[in-house]
């Protein structure tokens, strides 16, 4: 993008920004699984890049959504730190889990996972 | 332990870019049974600092396009209050059936998508 960004650049930063900022604070989750792909599709942006911009966005929009839910005193501290300290180990071993068993066969284990527990939640 | 256990899994996943909170919500809803509010609660504290870390490498290696950053920010604080809001006023067991649904598109989504050549270049990241 050079020079001046025309109006039709804008809509779809506001509707992504929207959709985004409505889903992320609506489910406490999936800002970036919205974000992600619509960088890469609408705004065709590199998808290693749309990752790393993704947290730049997230990051703000989960700490208003974060201050709205625990000053509505939604807030049990005892789970989430005991749970931040497994996510920590977590993230680490991912990171080097990610060297040796390939993401592809994981995401769709995940997605396999993740339907079972919605099914289960709608009901 | 079960809570450890449960960030743990949901650390591992979102290190590996896949989506930390589609595991870490079910997963206290179903072995903790907290609120739905609650559960959602925890998953965005939990990002925040796991956040801050990555975002901190990401900007050292030039990978953040701030030109996308601020537009789509002013307009996802908007949709950020709102949702929060509308959470807030929902019912737990309303809002757990949403955030079913919710999940269930992100599951149909992950199965049908392709996957990219993306995974090399995010294993050097964290």
């Amino acid at each position: 993008m050079k020079g001046k960004i025309p109006i039709s650049q804008y809509l779809k930063f506001a509707v992504i920004g929207l959709v985004t900022g409505i889903a992320n604070g609506l489910f406490g989750s999936g800002g970036g699984t919205i974000v992600v792909p619509a960088m890469v599709l609408l705004l065709k942006e590199e998808e290693h890049v749309a990752h790393a911009t993704a947290i730049s966005i997230i990051l703000p929009l989960t700490l208003v959504s974060a201050f709205i839910y625990v000053s509505n005193s939604y807030i049990d501290w005892n789970l989430t730190v005991k749970t931040m300290l497994g996510g920590i180990v977590g993230g680490y071993l991912g990171a080097k889990l990610l060297n040796v068993c390939p993401s592809h066969v994981l995401r769709k284990i995940f997605a396999v996972f993740i339907i079972a527990a919605a099914v289960r939640m709608i009901i | 332990m079960v809570l450890f256990l449960i960030g743990l899994a949901s650390g591992i996943i979102s290190g590996m870019g896949i989506g930390g909170g589609a595991i870490l919500i079910p997963a206290l809803v179903f072995f903790v049974n907290p609120d739905q509010h609650i559960a959602q609660s925890v998953n965005l504290l939990f990002f925040i600092p796991t956040a801050v870390i990555a975002l901190i490498v990401h900007i050292k290696n030039k990978r953040v396009n701030f030109k996308l950053t601020i537009p789509i920010v002013i307009f996802g604080l908007v949709g950020a209050f709102l949702g929060s809001k509308l959470a807030v006023s929902l019912s737990g067991a309303s809002l757990k059936r949403y955030f079913g649904m919710f999940l269930l598109i992100l599951g149909f989504y992950e199965m049908v998508r392709k996957d990219k050549k993306e995974t090399k270049k995010q294993g050097g990241r964290a």
